[in-house]
């Protein structure tokens, strides 16, 4: 029982991260119905940021996120721009897949060029620090993690809601078509949406730099965890996101725990293929396609 | 099929038939039959990808199931060497029969969940790949005997292997093109649920399309793994073997007979060069992506239809100019 429940605090903190990754990426198909499959290598390039600049400059990787977040949403917003935007509109849907697929190799193939395939860690020192709590292990930095990711999450929800930028974006989610008529330039949604995207992937890489070694191919497994995370969650719905990253972050630790760590992955695509045979549009997603 | 069409198909197959007798380097015969290898692949990938347009991103997968399944059998003796040869048509009927249910499962999906769904497996199947230790050897690999072939001509016989596999993967192709079964593929590209409306039995014909495609990708993988001689999980169930076959079949032309094929023919040399020189697999990765979005920025729809259009296109006004000049003359006279 004592490693069950210990295993289900460890799963949620970790689903905490996981749903700061995969918000992006179901806010960035639900404005552009685009599958952004480099979102896993976004996210390690934003580990790799912070391992260097942690390493010159010995600031803390919580703070660098200041520094990575925006740095990621230019990048962000750039792929969108010159590598997304110019393509035919016919078959967006599959020639985006592919490019961002493609962006994701590119990514991959720079990093390891640039630190090799060794596995990093970022070390500021407190990483194995813990809390015991009435015997149960927390890991300080999971927790801060857990949190920054719930502070980033309410800060997209007020920008979505609340701000004008957000309304753009909701009804460009809605219906492109009329969003545009009504004056919302949704060329530039569309870019500043995946800059976005591609921004809590960096919020989430710093952090996942501290609890998990990376390599330049780590992308691959986060990929598959993320998409299944966003299919179980629904396509397009953020909310969705953050519950399915909570579920898997838990019953992959919960497999980890009973069964053996090997399965945990193998917990995402049973995942997967129950959530496409008994409810296609996952958890949340909306029956018409296309709202946050 | 037309003269040319027979011609052109004729002196394709019969000059790589008859090219071995030809060549001394082995090395040439090692990047052909790399060629034909990938050849083999993206016109098989073009069935589901090209024709129905559904992006499949787990062939890597199948390739791999191939590749294991030959290993497993022939670890120990492989005879005289032809058997595994033999056993080929058996795991690309199997795997065949077993994508179905997993093909039933992914379709019910559209293009853009179909590639999530298919990238997923791939991963799975890495995953097992490395972890079933006790069938696949994990890491360590798996070993396939060595057969008894003469040095002197060792490759041949996977290089016919290999030639007949692209030959069967582009009959394939040829049959979808001419029977319904290729009509009923482009309805499904071209809008699933009118296609569907109006009675067009779209699910049987993507699950052949799938099963038809993902079973060659085994044999195929299976021939490589018994040339290689001894496989890897990460090399087996690699994803750069999924990127090659769409990456091909996007720069020679999706949907087309021979677009596959002119893909891996300058590709596959292309990246062998590029291997041989910058040896290193990072670079390789970078130039993989460069190449990707080139044609896909650049010529999204591939060489062949790009240049078939341009013909057409010269074609027509060469004709309307002779009519032109034709009503001229007669104004003229």
């Amino acid at each position: 029982m004592h490693s069950l429940i210990q295993a289900i605090i460890l799963g949620a903190l970790t689903g905490g991260v996981y749903a700061l990754m995969a918000s992006g990426q179901t806010l960035i198909f639900g404005i552009m119905k685009v599958i952004n499959l480099a979102q896993g290598a976004f996210v390690i390039l934003a580990s790799y940021l912070t391992f260097s600049l942690f390493q010159m400059t010995g600031i803390d990787p919580f703070v660098l996120i200041l520094i990575t977040t925006p740095v990621m949403f230019v990048l962000g917003a750039a792929t969108q721009w010159f590598l997304l935007r110019p393509l035919r509109q016919d078959d967006m849907a599959e020639l985006s897949l592919l490019v961002t697929f493609a962006v994701a190799l590119g990514l991959e193939g720079l990093l390891a060029i640039i630190y090799k395939t060794t596995y990093r860690t970022i070390q500021p020192g407190y990483e194995n620090h813990s809390w015991t709590i009435r015997g149960y292990q927390v890991n300080e930095v999971r927790f801060y993690a857990f949190f920054l990711s719930l502070a980033m999450l309410a800060a997209l929800y007020l920008l979505l809601q609340k701000t004008k930028f957000g309304r753009a974006v909701r009804a460009t989610v809605q219906n492109p078509m009329s969003a545009q008529l009504l004056g919302v330039n949704s060329k530039m949604v569309a870019s500043f949406g995946f800059g976005l995207g591609v921004a809590t992937a960096a919020a989430a890489g710093s952090v996942f730099g501290l609890i998990s070694p990376f390599n330049p191919g780590s992308h691959y497994d986060l990929i598959s965890r993320l998409l299944t995370i966003v299919v179980l969650g629904g396509l397009g719905s953020i909310g969705g996101s953050v519950i399915a990253a909570l579920i898997m972050g838990v019953g992959s630790a919960l497999v980890s725990a009973l069964a053996s760590p090997i399965w945990s992955d193998f917990t995402f695509f049973i995942v997967l293929l129950l959530v496409l045979l008994l409810r296609p549009r996952g958890l949340f997603g909306a029956r018409v396609r296309g709202s946050l | 099929m037309t003269k040319a069409g027979i011609l052109r198909a004729v002196i394709f197959f019969g000059g790589l038939a008859l090219l071995p007798l030809g060549i001394e380097p082995v090395w040439v015969l090692n990047l052909l039959i790399f060629t034909l290898m990938y050849a083999a692949l993206a016109s098989s990938w073009n069935y589901i990808g090209g024709y129905a347009g559904y992006p499949s991103l787990g062939h890597a997968a199948f390739f791999g199931i191939g590749a294991y399944s030959i290993a497993i059998i022939f670890e120990k003796s492989v005879g005289r060497g032809y058997a595994p040869f033999f056993m080929l048509p058996v795991i690309g009927i199997a795997v065949a029969i077993l994508s179905i249910p997993i093909g039933m499962i992914a379709m019910r999906t559209r293009a853009d969940v179909f590639a999530i769904v298919t990238i997923t497996l791939l991963f799975v199947a890495q995953t097992l790949a490395f972890n079933l230790r006790t069938v696949t050897g994990g890491a360590q690999g798996k070993g396939i005997a060595v057969p008894p072939f003469a040095i002197s001509h060792f490759s041949w016989p996977f290089y016919y292997a290999m030639l007949l596999l692209l030959l069967l993967s582009m009959g394939i192709s040829f049959y979808f093109r001419r029977s319904k079964i290729g009509l009923s593929l482009a309805a499904v590209k071209a809008d699933e649920d009118k296609a569907h409306g109006v009675g067009v039995p779209v699910t049987f014909v993507k699950i052949v399309a799938f099963a038809a495609s993902v079973g060659i990708a085994a044999m195929v993988g299976g021939v490589w793994a018994y040339y290689g001689g001894y496989i890897y999980p990460q090399f087996a169930v690699d994803p750069l073997i999924t990127i090659g076959m769409v990456l091909m079949t996007f720069l020679g032309g999706r949907a087309t007979l021979w677009g596959p094929v002119i893909g891996a023919f300058i590709l596959v040399p292309a990246q062998q060069t590029f291997a041989y020189q910058f040896g290193g697999s990072q670079f390789y990765l970078l130039a993989y992506a460069a190449i990707f979005l080139v044609i896909m920025l650049i010529l999204p729809r591939g060489i062949l239809p790009t240049i078939t259009d341009r013909l057409r296109t010269k074609a027509k006004l060469r004709e309307i100019s002779a009519a032109l000049t034709a009503q001229e003359q007669e104004a003229s006279r």
